[in-house]
């Protein structure tokens, strides 16, 4: 009943334009704001540069490239001419305007936990935003990808629609978090791995995935390679001001940080930690094969020469500029793709209001050759205390060749 | 000179608004964020093995058996010629170097006094031509028809010495000037990384005992009078960084 | 050609290096819309100057990769007015910067601050010496300004660099270790002193045993990671000895691009614009306002950017080139003393001691910029001069930056410059030798100044600076005198054998002494002998400053220029806030 009185107003009210009728209230809105700033809408559908939410911005998927589709109400190219019933089904079901079925680059397994509150409100404040004529042809993947008609197929097998359960033994507070990452916050979408069709492999929750040559990392419990050492506060200093006494958010998590956790309200990054920190341990994980002496032995001259100067002999780097590798889980991750790329390309911090730094690794690529970078990368996931499996030269050398393909 | 360039943006790894329009035809807006791009970086390219760039044959055996003098083997360590340093001369002169690039190179060109600083117009390429050529002429004329590589050490060291003290007379040049600008060069070449062709296994260093391109030396600040422990490292590294 | 026209900005800033962006940071701050327009390179720590390949002594030290170009700008030189002034075709005696950050990303770091007796220099001297002490053609004047009211903007501008060092005046209280002849300081340093390596503990010992105070240089090297006030991390300074000349690889080294860039990037209303040469400071018809500046980019193409304010903020001989081109204010005629634009060039009068030890490791590539031990018992007039023939000091100490090899390479006296001998005296004196030196004043003159040169042009065809500048007999007195006060310490500390070098004239530009151009454009009360006012404020165009670059300086004092550089734009940007903008006109 409740839902077809909603869906009754809100049928007056889909026009493309704020009404007087009261169903486009300012505390709506507001709160549609903040949970665009949760879901991280801009980041994909905003091209750096671009106007806000216009689309644009190309996303390399395993499958081929996508094109961000432009969302604000513009008629012709945007939304303007949706339905509310065909946004709130593309944000949770992943069917668009006359159906289409969207591809999952677009989070709705995740964003399909989102309560009928949120995505409403979702939808109020983006009819506000300023309508931009951009035309965006979304599909640009390769025969046979490009026929929608397949992720029926996919949905079937991966997706699993439904709204968030709050789990009662656990505190409100938890459950807020919970409802963060697993909803709108949608890390399960980056950090949960992936099977063959890149679907979530449910039974690894949060256990880190590769993304575009990136390895969003474990953030389990685990203790080793997941964020076990890492203290609550540690993890709301991450995703307020992107540094903390262990890292700086650099590659695709600046972007998370920079539009999304930076601007959460200090109770929500309290229930993102308080979820996070009681998540379980992610289940048992392989002990690594000891690593190779006279790699280590090279590793250590090469860490000494070209490393030690930022990071320190150590390890320990220096709060929010360098980061600490000693008992780092990052640096004793299971994929390494992220070590090698940074060793690599270099890379950089994001930068934040109460952290604008953005300090920078330099690039090692012209001067390390592979076997140096998988010397210096075994050495230092196997040092003061580190464990975790070596890297093989071929490693650095496919990612030294892959690396050149990403935008 | 610098490279950097804004040409890619990793999917979702840019959270900047980075505006990079050309109000004009090479021109930088920069504006939003600090500009970064992966892989940026403007090393110097390696001196790579191989024929002569700059010098004649004639002119590259004189400079060896110059630098050697100059800089002699002995039981410090190898002398100016197996350090590489007339390599490093030949590829500084066949480069920017040689050709005094982004020097003030505008007439009127005025002798002045020792004080208004160097107003030749001609580039350090020009003034080792044109010295080879003479110091040759010279050493032909005063050693029965030799060349310089051919005499003895001692006449060598004769002729530098002449040189040096403007005893000797060069046609074209001043001596005194062109053989403190080739002493500068061999010394250069002896102790500049050697990824510029000279200072071969980090000889200069090791003759001194300077560790290289070591950035870090937090802990050896207070240990007074104690003997710095490990060896000199280069922009190419050095062999410890190689997997046994 | 005519100029295209751009959009107009609040601001527009000549050059981005420390006062243009501590100027564009403070006035984009309060919501003014402004623009840098900078001749050099983007320059950033990670891209340009890492570990990896920034300690290159051939590259940056010899070859000066990060310096201004001499094609791209330079000046002509001469000695007095006697000579044909001849272009400096190759930079040795001073090194100007370029590129965003300017000598901001390559200097050394040592942060001093002026005397309160350097800021009534002129008052003060007479009244001690009596007016007949001075040389009747030394022009030396008072500040504007005095120490007191620029106190609060040094401690601002070391905060912002996170300056490493011990206080000796805490509010008119003299503390141990510290100096006790500076001008007091409202707080201590933010970070504390840097340690030392031999060389400098040995001279500490020396200077002590002579009963002299030494403490350690105050160094914007820093001794432990900081955060500044903009929320900018900045680094701990590993000692790699590739300070000066080079840029700092793991963000140690206090700049615009680790103190003030970061933050600045963030407002929206703020760009920079690089690779673009400001050539003129546009005026109206009547010449009292400027209306903003026209630029030529890299493709020749003329701009003109309008703007209601614009701040000088480009190297300290550049910004007098600036106003002299631009027409702002009478230059300054050499031959009869009339005019103020070129006026009251200085430079400094720096000497050394070279020490060669017994059986020490001093292990000297361990050094950074500014470390060391120094003493300022003679400096400014912290000693009496009466009968000494000279007004003027400076401070003198321990602090060797480096020892990179082509270039520091300490042989005993009478050693051949090549050969077997020369080749083993090297090896042997690389570990025991090192050097002291003294940082003297250098007053101003009548005959040392600045103007257009009449022959040698630019790449646009625009008259090069010329420099007319020698050593004066006070300068060479004071340093002969410096000079053997360190000697005396040099000898107390038990060496095989000593070299002083007291400087000499004349002055030579073929000599590496320092960077520090001081004058041109000086500040001033009255504006017969002064360029812009105490609110650096030109005089004749009100909506020009010359936020505190060292032309601003009416002469130069025993101590580096940076940290009065910098407190100075703070001291700008204040006056511009809180003053100009609520009242645009003269505020003088």
């Amino acid at each position: 009943m409740r839902r077809t009185l909603i869906a009754l107003a809100l049928s007056v009210s889909f026009t493309g334009a704020a009404t007087s009728e009261g169903t486009q209230s300012f505390d709506r809105i507001e709160r549609g704001r903040y949970l665009a700033i949760l879901g991280d809408c801009t980041g994909c559908h905003t091209k750096p540069g671009g106007a806000p939410f216009a689309g644009g911005l190309t996303l390399a998927t395993p499958f081929g490239n996508l094109i961000a589709p432009n969302i604000t109400p513009d008629q012709d190219t945007g939304i303007g001419h949706w339905t509310t019933e065909e946004f709130v089904s593309a944000v949770r079901d992943g069917r668009g305007h006359n159906g289409t079925r969207l591809y999952p680059a677009m989070p709705y397994p995740a964003y399909t936990k989102m309560s009928d509150d949120d995505v409403l409100a979702l939808r109020s404040y983006f009819l506000t935003i300023a309508p931009v004529h951009n035309p965006v042809v979304a599909n640009q993947l390769p025969f046979p990808f490009n026929i929608r008609l397949s992720m029926l197929f996919w949905n079937a097998v991966n997706f699993s629609p439904g709204r968030f359960q709050p789990d009662s033994q656990k505190s409100p507070q938890w459950n807020r978090g919970a409802y963060i990452v697993q909803g709108p916050g949608h890390c399960v979408t980056c950090h949960t791995p992936k099977n063959l069709l890149g679907g979530d492999k449910s039974d690894a929750a949060l256990r880190g995935a590769v993304l575009q040559g990136w390895f969003a990392p474990n953030i389990t419990g685990n203790e080793r390679i997941g964020i076990a050492r890492w203290s609550n506060d540690d993890l709301v200093r991450y995703l307020r001001s992107g540094a903390n006494r262990w890292t700086l958010a650099s590659g695709p998590m600046a972007e998370a940080v920079s539009h999304s956790t930076s601007q959460m309200s200090d109770e929500d990054l309290a229930a993102l930690a308080a979820y996070l920190k009681d998540n379980g341990s992610g289940g048992p994980v392989s002990a690594p094969a000891a690593p190779d002496r006279n790699a280590m032995q090279a590793g250590a001259a090469i860490y000494k020469d070209n490393c030690a100067a930022c990071h320190r002999d150590s390890g320990m780097g220096d709060e929010a500029l360098f980061p600490r590798l000693a008992g780092s889980p990052l640096v004793q991750s299971e994929d390494p793709s992220s070590l090698v790329r940074v060793v690599l390309q270099g890379s950089r911090a994001v930068s934040t209001a109460s952290a604008p730094t953005a300090p920078a690794m330099p690039p090692f690529d012209w001067r390390l050759d592979d076997s140096q970078v998988s010397a210096v990368l075994t050495y230092i996931r196997n040092n003061w205390g580190n464990v975790a499996a070596p890297v093989e030269r071929d490693a650095v050398k496919n990612g030294r060749a892959s690396l050149s393909s990403f935008p | 000179m610098t490279a950097t360039s804004i040409s890619r943006r990793a999917l979702l790894a840019s959270a900047a608004s980075i505006v990079v329009t050309s109000v004009s035809a090479n021109a930088r807006i920069i504006t939003g964020a600090m500009p970064w791009s992966p892989s940026a970086a403007n090393p110097p390219r390696p001196w790579r093995p191989g024929p002569w760039q700059f010098f004649t044959a004639d002119e590259a055996a004189t400079v060896e058996a110059a630098v050697d003098r100059l800089i002699p083997p002995d039981e410090h360590g190898v002398g100016g010629k197996d350090a590489g340093c007339a390599v490093f001369i030949d590829r500084q002169l066949a480069g920017p170097y040689g050709r005094a690039e982004g020097l003030y190179m505008r007439p009127p060109f005025m002798a002045g006094a020792a004080t208004q600083g160097n107003q030749s117009p001609d580039a350090p390429a020009a003034l080792y031509r044109a010295g080879l050529r003479s110091l040759a002429d010279h050493v032909k004329a005063n050693f029965g028809g030799a060349s310089f590589a051919a005499l003895s050490p001692q006449d060598q060291d004769a002729v530098l010495s002449g040189l040096e003290k403007g005893s000797i007379e060069l046609k074209n040049i001043n001596s005194a000037d062109f053989f403190n600008l080739l002493l500068q060069n061999a010394q250069e070449g002896y102790f500049a990384d050697p990824i510029y062709g000279g200072n071969r296994d980090m000889a200069g260093w090791k003759l001194v005992g300077f560790p290289g391109t070591r950035y870090d030396y937090r802990d050896w600040v207070e240990r007074h009078n104690e003997p710095y422990p490990l060896p000199p490292v280069a922009i190419t590294g050095r062999a410890d960084w190689t997997v046994r | 050609m005519m100029a295209r026209k751009l959009p107009a900005k609040d601001v527009v800033i000549i050059g981005l290096g420390w006062t243009g962006s501590i100027l564009a940071y403070e006035l984009a701050s309060a919501g003014l819309d402004v623009i840098a327009i900078e001749r050099g390179p983007w320059r950033d720590t990670a891209t340009d100057f890492p570990p990896s390949y920034s300690p290159d002594e051939l590259r940056y030290a010899i070859r000066l990769d990060l310096f201004l170009r001499p094609e791209q700008d330079t000046l002509t030189i001469r000695n007095n007015l006697s000579q044909t002034a001849l272009p400096i075709r190759h930079f040795v005696s001073f090194l100007p910067g370029n590129g965003v950050g300017g000598a901001g990303v390559h200097w050394n770091g040592q942060t001093w601050r002026f005397l309160p007796t350097d800021f009534r220099l002129r008052s003060h001297l007479e009244q001690r010496y009596g007016k007949a002490a001075l040389p009747e053609d030394m022009t030396i004047q008072d500040w504007p300004v005095s120490y007191d009211e620029l106190e609060p903007y040094y401690d601002r501008f070391e905060k912002l660099c996170g300056t490493s060092g011990k206080a000796g005046n805490l509010r008119g209280e003299k503390q141990p270790g510290g100096n006790p002849f500076e001008g007091w300081r409202s707080s201590e340093y933010p970070t504390p002193p840097l340690k030392q390596t031999l060389g400098p503990t040995l001279f500490a010992e020396a200077a002590r045993k002579l009963g002299h105070s030494p403490f350690p240089q105050p160094a914007s090297n820093l001794s432990e990671a900081y955060t500044n006030p903009l929320g900018l991390r900045i680094g701990q300074c590993t000692y790699c000895g590739f300070c000066e000349r080079f840029g700092c690889g793991n963000y140690s080294k206090s700049s615009p691009q680790v103190c003030v860039l970061p933050a600045l990037m963030r407002l929206p209303n703020f760009s920079a614009q690089t690779e673009c040469e400001v050539t003129r400071i546009n005026l109206d018809s009547a010449g009292k306002r400027a209306t903003g500046v026209t630029y030529v980019d890299t493709s020749g193409e003329e701009w003109e950017q309008p703007a209601n304010i614009v701040l000088v903020c480009a190297y300290a001989l550049f910004n007098v080139r600036m106003l002299l081109l631009s027409g702002i204010g009478k230059p300054y005629d050499g031959q009869s003393g009339q005019g103020v634009v070129g006026r009251n060039y200085a430079y400094q009068t720096t000497s050394s001691v070279g020490v060669i030890l017994k059986d020490k490791i001093l292990n000297p590539f361990i050094a950074t910029g500014a470390h060391g031990m120094m003493i300022d018992d003679y400096n400014g007039d912290n000693f009496d001069h009466s009968g000494l023939g000279f007004v003027g000091g400076g401070y003198m100490g321990a602090g060797q930056t480096n020892a990179r090899p082509i270039q520091t390479r300490p042989v005993p006296r009478g050693t051949p410059k090549w050969g077997t001998q020369w080749k083993k005296a090297t090896a042997e004196t690389y570990q025991r030798g090192f050097s002291l030196s003294t940082h003297g004043s250098s007053y101003s003159y009548r005959d040392c100044y600045l103007d257009l040169d009449p022959t040698y042009k630019d790449r646009f065809g625009r008259p090069l600076m010329r420099m007319t500048f020698d050593f004066h007999e006070n300068e060479l007195k004071m340093s002969a005198y410096l000079t053997d006060r360190l000697a005396e310490i040099a000898r107390a500390m038990d060496p095989v054998e000593i070299t002083a070098n007291p400087r000499k004239g004349p002055y030579n530009v073929n000599i590496y002494q320092t960077t520090h151009n001081t004058g041109g454009t000086v500040m001033g009360a009255d504006p017969a002998t002064s360029v812009v006012n105490r609110f650096c404020q030109s005089w004749d165009v009100h909506n020009v400053f010359v936020p505190g670059g060292a032309s601003v300086f009416p002469q130069n004092h025993g101590y580096n220029p940076t940290n009065t550089v910098g407190a100075l734009a703070y001291w700008t940007a204040d006056a511009i806030r809180q003053r100009y903008l609520k009242n645009p006109g003269p505020l003088a």
